[in-house]
């Protein structure tokens, strides 16, 4: 899910950056100061969940649960998960500090779509529909962001395309997994603590 | 993996470069970093990966992690640098299993393996040895807004709480014979470790924000305000400014690879 620094394009580079920093600016202003430990646990949740490996196929991959992190935090994800990948590119040398700003939009972006799109259905849910909400919000996410992935790859020049592909496609049994997990998460979540899936965009402290 | 608990760990290197100011070793790496990403030239790059390493070298760091993390990054992105010459149309190189490897792609990749080792080579080099405070502190100084360094602040001292928890959760499952695997079941206890995680934080973060309350906690983080720039800063910046100079000038001297 990580572009290192060097293979985008600059218009590419650019263009993610002015993006993020907007997307970035919105939701700390959705951040009010009750708010500030929750969206920092939630953000460091959501980090540590990036260092559970699970096993998908043959192989294991790690989680991402953007799905679920914009479920919980609507447009105050992009700031947590910039600080997310902030730490990964300082701390661990996953991703790069250029290439940043692309990658917190193709995280990000698809967990508010995913908020702005599942929450409200969510909010009305019960019993099985909970499972699918969740499912959906959370392979939804998933196949968002390795598209977006996959086109700011092949912006920035037709020789990616493949490679792009190959994203893609190396993402769908992730896909299933991330959402069956979410879909898990989240029928938990609804039960014990309905309040933290609360559909209003402001994250006012909800004690 | 690495873990978490070393983001918390205070930088213990004593080199030359930790004495000098966050602020200016941070605005540096951004200043090298994007420098590099948009030469097309390899003498420059390898000329900068060269220079990070002896600096990496002068910081002493921990040498196994450090190299683990390199290894890591260039095993992340082999696949696409191997796809690289047999996708970028050009001069045929050789051919593989009919089809043809060009010497533009296999160009392009160096170039792109050449500017991702030097962006994390300078990274650790000038940003690596610091611990979180003073990161935060450097992003402040660079007026990065104090919300954000705020966050930022808060998630680095969640993140080792949390990894406990989770490890604790881990146990418990484990004592009940919990194994992996790929199945309906397992997935849906991680989902259901991942819900308890996040419940269990919830109610802290709340438990916190009641603490801090009393603590007349009004919304950010008080650091102490940064030294003065000191003489050592202004010749790092200037010793900078000329390497940067150098490295422009040896990428307009040299011919473009591709």
């Amino acid at each position: 899910m990580h572009i290192v620094d060097g293979a985008l394009s600059t218009e590419v580079v650019v263009a993610g950056a002015v993006l993020a920093v907007a997307g970035i600016s919105y939701g700390l202003r959705k951040i009010d100061i009750d708010a500030m430990p929750r969206v920092a646990m939630m953000s460091a949740v959501f980090f540590v969940a990036s260092l559970i490996h699970v096993p998908v196929g043959p192989s294991s991959a790690h989680l991402i649960v953007n799905g679920l992190a914009g479920l919980m935090l609507g447009w105050a994800v992009f700031p947590a998960i910039f600080i997310g990948l902030l730490l990964q590119a300082v701390f661990f040398g996953f991703g790069g500090i250029t290439v940043l700003g692309v990658n917190t939009i193709n995280i990000a972006l698809p967990a508010v779509l995913m908020w702005w799109l599942v929450s409200p259905f969510l909010a009305r849910a019960e019993g099985k529909s909970v499972l699918l909400a969740g499912f959906v919000a959370g392979s939804g996410a998933i196949a968002l962001s390795s598209m977006m992935v996959g086109l700011s790859l092949a912006a920035s020049g037709q020789e990616f395309v493949p490679t792009a592909k190959l994203v893609v496609m190396s993402h769908i049994p992730l896909m299933v997994v991330e959402g069956a997990l979410t879909a898990a998460t989240v029928h938990l979540v609804k039960k014990v603590r309905p309040v933290m899936l609360a559909p209003v965009g402001s994250l006012r402290s909800a004690a | 993996m690495i873990g978490a608990t070393t983001v918390l760990m205070p930088s213990r290197s004593n080199s030359v470069l930790s004495r000098i100011d966050p602020r200016f070793r941070i605005l540096a790496a951004l200043t090298l970093i994007i420098t590099a990403v948009s030469f097309s030239s390899w003498q420059p790059l390898a000329m900068l990966v060269l220079t990070a390493v002896i600096f990496t070298g002068f910081a002493k760091p921990d040498w196994p992690r450090t190299l683990k993390m390199v290894l890591a990054m260039d095993g992340f992105i082999l696949v696409m640098l191997l796809m690289l010459p047999f996708t970028v149309p050009g001069q045929v190189m050789f051919t593989f299993w009919g089809f043809d490897a060009s010497y533009q792609g296999l160009f392009q990749a160096v170039l792109i393996a050449l500017k991702a080792n030097a962006a994390i080579l300078v990274l650790i080099a000038l940003v690596g040895g610091m611990d979180a405070i003073l990161l935060g502190r450097g992003l402040q100084g660079i007026y990065v807004p104090a919300k954000l360094v705020t966050l930022f602040m808060f998630t680095i001292r969640y993140i080792d709480l949390l990894r406990r928890e989770y490890l604790r959760l881990r146990v418990a499952m484990r004592a009940r014979a919990f194994v992996a695997r790929n199945n309906r079941h397992s997935w849906r206890s991680f989902g259901y470790l991942l819900g308890m995680l996040l419940v269990r934080s919830h109610d802290r973060s709340e438990r916190i924000l009641w603490a801090m309350k009393c603590r007349a906690y009004h919304g950010h983080m008080h650091f102490g305000s940064l030294p003065r720039f000191s003489p050592q800063d202004y010749l790092f910046a200037s010793a900078l400014i000329l390497f940067t100079a150098a490295l422009i000038g040896l990428e307009v001297a040299c011919p473009p690879l591709i």
